[in-house]
Formats: structure tokens, sequence, C-alpha cells
């Protein structure tokens, strides 16, 4: 068996008007869960790596890794670029460092994205409970 | 049955205060004229995730407790630690937030707002370079070309193109928005033709060129209102602009350089800046430097990626510049509803608008050093306060790791990730719905936010709470004074 895929790209997080929605219901709410726990891909990206939409996908940063589910992108194209939302999936592979100004890099992030159709996308308290050990 | 108009929404920066609310029996059952975030949170803030009683963590086990025990264990937590964090502020009003700075005086710690992880870069490059801006109601009435760079109103700030900016019915510029349906209705009608055409003639799928490729679009020259939006991503307010430029990621600072050129009528040597062909900005650069009042909006795709406060210099530079040749104004669309007022107050009371430490008994202000993500990294914070706000679910984890491993004091109405991780967890009325206040709108016009419906028997605003914690944290330090 061949090495699995997979493609290096541009890690950005940011907004998205179901993330605004989500919040305000609740952070513990489905709707908040669901809409945070996903990765907007561009779709050439994703027949190179062979997944399809909704299919969960690990990625990867010199920060941490994070599985979630792969959405392909209504934004299309921006290839090379994927988009998390911001939320708790998102904070585990985001650039901590600050650079002296007090603000960590949030976009614009060298990721690694490969399928994990076998691994499960957490929910909020495991993945709480494996971060953290507390809550 | 009751309806209160000119209610002041409190989710984003837009503060939008013509929204009309239904009251039935104590609860809010309509929202007129909201977003879908704004319908999201009156209709959905008394629901199942709503904290009801306070709560202390025993056994590693939040249970619930009386308001008074939490409130002298929350007293106890901040008087006893060396150097706290007390964090949030955005989500609540300028009375809570004063008193906020009150407390952080009181016990010596670092007090921060979540402008630090949003346009924290963008306040220090205002110190540095300064900012040309008015209010919205100028742009309103006045502006014929807005510019949204690295924002996405459409999810962020849903009713600022249509309040605002560019759909808007000014005195003197109209709306945008019939000849942004007649583009749309002319756009599919295209569509369908080549796609008709093409398969049934050449019997091959049909393929549309990418609007980098394509020629600029004519609406560029048109007259009337334009809307230009420089973004890494085709977002849903991309597709309203009348000019859309995809930059690279991470090289918003050269497209704002090769900007600055253009509209100094100086050629550029290369072909492409950013992934976009020269002649493309040339338009781009003709159309601000021809507009009577341009408006450039940026957002958090400037602050957060590669130069960060260096891409703000250069827009704010740019504006400086396109000021010789016309009237142009910049502001940032700040986030959360009242985080303009957190920075406002901040400067008050202690001079400065974010990133403030009291640990040697007055403020000092070095963001970088005192900014709360640093401070957590470095793991300096032995315990913290958040005030109406979500650390964990918006800090990187290893900031975030930090905050939740030391004695955590939450005030946040909602079962949010922070409160899941509390020690101390107060239960607070939603400032805006169940409390009232004033809150900054995102050009710095303050807004009194009303109070529609009672809060949950028992449930207290943020300043009463804290105005509380800092009378028993005074009343701590009087009696060990007293026995020392």
């Amino acid at each position: 068996m061949g090495e699995k895929p997979k493609l290096k790209v541009t890690l950005i997080t940011g907004r998205t008007i179901e993330q605004g929605v989500g919040k305000e219901y609740g952070k513990s709410s489905k709707e908040y869960a669901e809409s945070v726990s996903i990765c907007f891909m561009d779709p050439e990206d994703m027949k190179k790596l062979g997944v399809k939409d909704g299919v969960n996908i690990q990625v990867s940063t010199a920060f941490g890794s994070v599985v979630v589910k792969a959405k392909k992108s209504l934004r299309a194209p921006h290839p090379g670029v994927i988009f998390i939302p911001y939320g708790p999936w998102a904070n585990v592979i985001v650039d901590p460092e600050t650079h002296g100004i007090g603000m960590p890099s949030f976009k614009g992030i060298p990721a690694t994205v490969e399928p994990a159709p076998d691994k499960p996308v957490l929910g909020l308290e495991e993945l709480l409970k494996t971060q953290f050990r507390k809550g | 049955m009751s309806v209160v108009r000119a209610v002041t929404c409190p989710v984003c920066g837009s503060l939008c205060d013509d929204i009309e609310l239904t009251i039935e029996n104590n609860r809010i059952v309509k929202v007129k004229n909201g977003c879908a975030m704004c319908e999201a949170k009156f209709l959905g803030y008394c629901c199942e995730h709503r904290v009801l009683k306070p709560m202390i963590r025993k056994n590693g086990e939040l249970v619930k407790t009386t308001l008074k025990e939490a409130i002298r264990r929350a007293a106890e937590i901040l008087a006893e630690a060396n150097y706290p964090v007390l964090y949030g502020w955005s989500n609540t009003s300028c009375e809570a937030i004063s008193v906020g700075l009150e407390l952080a005086e009181e016990v010596g710690g670092v007090i921060d707002n979540t402008s630090v992880v949003c346009h924290g870069p963008s306040i220090l490059s205002i110190q540095d370079v300064g900012i040309p801006s008015c209010t919205l109601g100028q742009i309103r009435h006045r502006a014929d070309l807005i510019v949204y760079w690295g924002s996405n109103p459409w999810s962020a700030h849903p009713r600022h193109i249509e309040r605002y900016t560019a759909f808007s019915e000014g005195r003197f510029e109209k709306s945008a928005w019939r000849s942004y349906v007649t583009k749309i209705k002319a756009l599919i009608g295209r569509k369908k033709i080549q796609s008709a055409v093409k398969r049934l003639i050449l019997k091959k799928p049909p393929t549309f060129p990418s609007q980098i490729e394509s020629k600029p679009i004519s609406s560029i020259a048109r007259e009337g209102r334009k809307l230009i939006v420089i973004d890494v991503r085709r977002t849903k307010s991309a597709e309203m602009a009348d000019y859309f430029v995809q930059v690279e990621p991470g090289k918003d600072y050269e497209l704002l350089q090769a900007f600055r050129a253009l509209i100094r009528d100086q050629e550029l040597e290369v072909d492409r800046v950013a992934g976009v062909p020269v002649e493309y900005l040339e338009e781009v650069a003709d159309a601000m430097v021809n507009c009577d009042f341009g408006a450039l909006f940026f957002g958090l795709g400037l602050t957060m990626s590669g130069a960060k406060l260096r891409n703000i210099d250069a827009a704010l530079s740019l504006v400086r510049d396109l000021n010789m040749r016309t009237k142009f104004i910049i502001m940032p669309m700040r986030g959360h509803f009242n985080v303009t007022g957190a920075n406002t107050v901040f400067t008050w009371q202690t001079g400065y608008p974010y990133a403030v430490d009291f640990s040697l008994g007055y403020p000092r202000y070095n963001p970088g050093e005192t900014s709360v993500v640093d401070v957590l990294l470095r793991g300096e914070s032995d315990a913290a306060l958040v005030v109406a706000s979500d650390p964990v679910s918006n800090f990187p984890r290893k900031a975030a790791e930090h905050l939740v491993k030391n004695p955590l004091v939450v005030i946040d109405p909602h079962m949010n990730v922070t409160a899941q991780m509390a020690d101390v967890l107060i239960p607070s009325a939603f400032v805006g719905i169940e409390a009232e206040g004033t809150a900054y709108r995102m050009d710095h016009v303050p807004i009194p936010l009303k109070k529609v419906v009672n809060p949950p028997r028992g449930i207290l605003p943020d300043e009463e709470i804290l105005r509380r914690i800092l009378a028993e944290i005074r009343k701590i330090k009087r009696k060990k004074a007293e026995a020392s």
C-alpha cells in the first residue's frame, strides 16, 4: 500500500455566519460545534487528496493536529488555502507566536492535510478533556 | 404583548439601533430588522445553555452554590493572587468595564480586552501613524467608493453594507442595491446561456474563468456608489462587490504598498503583485483616486496575517496618500459590540487602550509584554477573571492551557467553553437585553443599550457583580492589614 496522500496548504481561520449564529445560541450547542469543527477546502485540492465532502481529515501544523470534517468550499477557487472557522478546533493548530505585539497568528499558517476517514471528529467535551484535562 | 422599538442590537460593532422586539410574558418572541446573529441572540439568549445559578468547582466538578459564597470565593482568588489576569470586557457595558479597571488596580493585575486578539495591531499602528476617520453617518450619506480589505461583512457584520455603506440610501449618495440586483440577474442569465450553448454545441462541460483571469468588469467605471473587496477568498461580500481583488495569503503588505506607488503615478516594474495582475490594480487605483469620498474598512485579514501591524501602517499610509488627491477615510471593522467602548474606557481611566499592567501600582502598557496572550504563554499569571468573553474558544491552545491551569473566575450569562473550565462561575444578565448600559459603535459613537426584559431571578448585571467582588476584596485586604 502506498503512503497516504498529504497536501501542503495555508491555513486561514475566520468568521462564518453559521459560527456567528452558533455562538449566540450557546457555545455548548450542537449548532456551534457543527459550525466550527469543519474545514473548507478548494474542490481541486479535495480531488488531489481523494476526499469527498463530509469526510474527516486531519489538519496538522507545527503547533498541533486536529481532526475536522472536510467541506467543499463555495468560495473557490482558492487552491492551497484551507479555511477553518474560529473556535476550539482551530485553536488546537493556530500559531501562538505574537511577534512581540500581543497578537497570535490566526491566519496564514503553513499546514498539512491528510484524509482521516477512520478518525473521529471529537465533540467539544472530549476535545477540551484531551486538550486541557479539565471541565 | 408589547412592541419595543429602536432597540440597539448587542452583537457586533455595527450596533444597529433600529431593532423592533415583540415581548410576551417577559420573553422576546419576535425580532424585526435584525440579521441572523441578532435574531439568534434575542431569541436564543434564554436557552438551555444559560447558567442560572452560581457554581464553584469542588473535587473537579462544578456544583451549585449561593451568590454570596461565589462572590466571596472569587474575591479570595483575586485577592490572594500575585499577578492575576482580568480579561474580556468587550461584550459588556462601559459602566461594568469601568468597575473592572478599578478592580484591576486594586488587585495589581493585568487587564486586557479582546482587542488584543482582533484589532490590537490596528491600535498600535494608529498610535504610530494616526487615523483619518469619520462617523458611519457621513459614510452613509456621502461616500461613493467603499473598500473592504480583509473583511467579510456579510458574515461578521451582516447589516454593515445595508445600513452604512454601498447598499444604504444616503442623502447625497444613492444605494447601489438596484444595480447589484441587475448585475446578478445579468450574470445568471449569461451563465445559463453559456452553459446551454456549450452543452448543446460543444457537448462538453462549461468552464468559467476565475475573476482574476477575466477582464475587469465594466461596473468599475460606472456612475454611483462602488464597492471593492480585497480578500484571500472570494467571500460572499466579494460576490456583492463591483470589483474583487484576490490577494495571495500573507501578501497584503505588498499589495498596499503597490497601491501607494500607483496612486502616486509611479510605474510598477512587475507584471503581478501578490498574485494580482498590475493592470487590474491600476483600475482599482484609478477608482480610488477618482472618487469624491472613499472609505476603506479593514478587518482581521490585515491584523492577523503576515506583517500584522505593518499591514495597518501601510493601509493608514495609503489613505493618507489618497487624501492628497481626494477625500478618503479608514476604519477598522470592530467585532464585539463594545470592544470600541472597552478601548475608550480603558484609555479614560488608565491612559492606554488595552494590555494594561497594574502590578507596579501604576498603569504600564507594553503590548507583547503586558498583553494577555504573552503573559499566558510565558506562564506568569497565577489566577484569572474572565468577564463576558470566551478566551478558551478564541486563544491558541498553549495560551488557554495556562489560563485554565490556575484558579479561574468567570462571569458570563452562558455556559461557554471558558465557563466549563471555571473554578468559580457567576451568571450575569445580558447587557442590552436584561440590563441597560452604554456601548461604543465602531466609529466611536456612544449608543445606549436598553433593558427590554427582566433577568431570571437572582441574576445580576456584570457591573453589580464586579462591584460586590471589589467590595469583598477590599474587606479581605482591610482584615489582612488589621491582622498584620
